[in-house]
């Protein structure tokens, strides 16, 4: 009876001793408000303080999209910013002046465990790294639902018409074949931004020429298809949910998770609100990438993770340092994949994936292990987003507007965007 | 003479408000005329002159943001009017459960305009909303309440009118209590009817509440912004977008100096639509 009583006491006194041998440090961290997000973070600092029982964490959220955007830019200005947060990489990263405000991680002992193609993404222009990747690469293209593809007796489609012709008999047979959920706005994006693998085996030099100002959405033919994709669903008339203006996100990965739906064009986080939401439906959606023209090129458009910062004004470098090197190491790889499991490639060597990830992981990882057969998205490679693209992709795929035109209105939004920061050439 | 003009108290009374006024509304408004000619991300800013001013009047969509605000602001101001000096009417007329009906027709004023706003885009949802659900249990077509383009901008004016005629009811209420009730009595004495004495007696004596129905209306309609934000977001696509919305876009894009330039036009416009309004109004209230 006594034995118990005994080490705890040694156990609290070890504490004290503890305590007075390194004073304890108290974290801030601030990250968004996904459920995925959210879940990692409690796992990753719980896991750190119990390796490192002096350093706590005190967690704040924020919310994604725009507000999220200004939320970071406007506590970065004031030098409020937590001693760690979350942030997306690429083009919004750049917007973040990190030169001035984020700490340099180049000399970080974890970046040695980082996959080389995410570096530039968290590079500012004075070649410093700046971040660490946080979760898995992404794909952007189209869930499917297997039983219903098996039940028609479908296969993956390789280009845009055995795509569309997939969609005709889904229609035929009573389902809605492509899920829309416009009452997101940002969701109505897809097929644009999924098909730019597409562009660039059509045009190698697109992103740079786009940035130089030298190409456009309106002259370049690969990348008007996108819109022109969008504009031919709506056009076919039979292939949307009948609240397709309304639907939001959630709704649209349940249709395509539940047979519902055929397709649902989106990024491959989804699978993680399927996990949320419908478990016992995680086995039946599938994942294939855009099709474009030709089925010799077939590949996917990547989404590089968001990654993790420290603000120049950290008073607690060292320790944000030293649990940033945590999360970059396998470690604390497993340490997420076994709190939100994988939807993608990690990106730190030697993490590997589990056996038995859902079926939409696995279709994706073939694109990931065959050099070519992925190409980053326009955002990480170029500083430019139009940020009206959203409600334009909603006309065209409300008929509201023509895809040609919708291709010259979305230019005129990009010199906008180029303007705004002051790019050379615009 | 000068005993009279001079205030028994110090100007240095008015120095806690001043300081509060001056902090929070002067030094902003005259920041944000400097803003309005930068490029500024928040972290550094740089002198452009009047670029901003000239992207955002050839932003696309701002000749459809202007024209839809005009129609949101007039729309929902007149209906205000009209339907808030009616309901007024009505309910100082003697009804029955008439405190109770008061506070119901005030009672949506009182409540968040973004928690208005979530209801109803339930409530409109074209598949699963309780309008829709309602319109097909009667056998009519479902209405794209929300997500037609062309309808998106009347429904939420509509939204707004059932949240806002509570107040302008409210004001004409008070507005109809101040006429002496003697004039009725003599123009009931003298054979009017009661359409006679709405028109040539409640009309005009209620100019006062009029004026503050239709200026308050009007500013609140051209600065509209949440309501149609937390229904539509400007959508479908840019179909119910409002000045205040395309401002909004700009600041939500990090174009932080261009929204700036935004305000200021939308400032520029309210004064120049509401402040010959006032005067007018009242001019024409001191004529008779």
């Amino acid at each position: 009876m006594t034995k118990p009583i005994h080490s705890l006491a040694l156990a609290s006194a070890m504490a004290l001793v503890g305590n007075l041998a390194a004073a304890d440090v108290t974290l801030s961290v601030l990250i968004d408000n996904n459920a995925e997000t959210i879940t990692a973070f409690d796992a990753l600092t719980a896991a750190y303080t119990a390796a490192h029982p002096d350093v706590t964490f005190e967690t704040e959220q924020r919310p994604g999209g725009a507000d999220g955007d200004n939320i970071i830019k406007t506590r970065l200005a004031t030098g409020e910013m937590a001693d760690v947060f979350v942030y997306n990489s690429g083009s919004l990263f750049q917007a973040l002046k990190p030169e001035q405000t984020l700490a340099d991680l180049s000399a970080l002992a974890s970046q040695a465990n980082v996959v080389d193609s995410f570096k530039p993404v968290v590079t500012s222009q004075d070649g410093a790294v700046r971040g660490i990747p946080f979760g898995a690469a992404m794909g952007g293209g189209i869930y499917y639902n297997i039983p219903l593809y098996k039940e028609l007796g479908l296969s993956v489609p390789h280009t845009w018409a055995e795509f569309m012709a997939n969609n005709a008999k889904v229609a035929a047979a009573g389902k809605v074949a492509v899920a829309q959920t416009y009452g997101d706005t940002w969701s109505s994006q897809l097929f644009v931004l999924a098909d730019f693998y597409n562009v660039l085996q059509a045009d190698p030099n697109f992103a740079a020429d786009y940035t130089a100002n030298k190409a456009k959405y309106a002259t370049t033919p690969a990348a008007m298809q996108g819109f022109a994709h969008l504009e031919e669903v709506f056009k076919a008339g039979n292939l949307l949910n009948p609240d397709f203006g309304a639907a939001k996100f959630d709704d649209g990965m349940h249709m395509v998770a539940s047979g519902e739906a055929a397709h649902y064009p989106m990024l491959t986080f989804g699978l993680g609100t399927i996990k949320q939401n419908y478990p016992d439906l995680v086995n039946d959606i599938g994942f294939f990438a855009q099709p474009g023209e030709d089925a010799a090129h077939n590949g996917l458009t990547v989404w590089m993770p968001s990654a993790i910062y420290v603000p120049a004004s950290s008073k607690h470098m060292d320790e944000a340092k030293g649990f940033l090197d945590f999360i970059a190491s396998v470690d604390g790889c497993n340490v997420m994949i076994k709190a939100i499991g994988a939807t993608g490639p990690y990106l730190i060597k030697g993490c590997e994936l589990p056996a038995d990830v859902p079926p939409s992981v696995a279709d994706m990882l073939p694109y990931f292990q065959t050099a070519g057969l992925t190409a980053p998205a326009l955002e990480f490679l170029s500083p430019i987003k139009g940020p009206s693209l959203e409600q334009i992709t909603v006309e065209v795929g409300t008929g509201i507007r023509s895809a040609a035109d919708a291709a010259a209105l979305y230019d005129q939004d990009v010199e906008k965007q180029a303007k705004q920061l002051g790019l050379p050439n615009w | 003479m000068s005993a009279r003009q001079r205030s028994p108290y110090p100007y240095w009374f008015i120095a806690p408000a001043a300081a509060i006024y001056i902090a929070l509304f002067l030094v902003p408004t005259i920041a944000s005329f400097w803003f309005s000619l930068t490029r500024w991300d928040l972290f550094t800013t740089e002198f452009i002159g009047m670029e901003n001013f000239r992207q955002f009047l050839k932003e696309p969509q701002l000749i459809n943001g202007l024209v839809n605000t005009v129609i949101y602001a007039v729309l929902t101001s007149g209906t205000k009017t009209v339907i808030g000096l009616l309901l007024a009417v009505l309910l100082t007329s003697g009804l029955y459960a008439q405190g109770f009906l008061r506070t119901v027709i005030f009672f949506p004023v009182l409540v968040s305009t973004i928690g208005v706003g979530i209801t109803f885009f339930e409530l409109m949802h074209p598949t699963k909303g309780a309008l829709n659900l309602g319109l097909a249990a009667i056998g009519l077509p479902k209405v794209g309440w929300l997500t037609s383009p062309s309808l998106a901008l009347y429904s939420v004016a509509l939204i707004d009118l059932w949240k806002g005629v509570g107040l302008a009811t409210l004001i004409y209420i008070a507005g109809l209590a101040s006429i002496s009730p003697d004039y009725y009595e003599a123009a009931r004495i003298d054979g009017a009817t009661r359409i006679q004495q709405f028109r040539r007696i409640t009309v005009p004596l209620v100019r006062p509440a009029t004026i503050t129905v239709v200026t308050l209306s009007l500013i609140s309609g051209l600065r509209s912004f949440d309501l149609i934000w937390a229904t539509t977001k400007g959508g479908p696509g840019f179909s119910s977008d409002v000045l205040a919305s395309v401002i909004y876009k700009q600041y939500q894009a990090g174009f932080y100096g261009l929204s700036t330039a935004g305000n200021v036009i939308l400032f520029l416009l309210i004064a120049v639509l509401v402040l010959p309004l006032t005067l007018w109004m009242n001019r024409t209230e001191a004529d008779q």
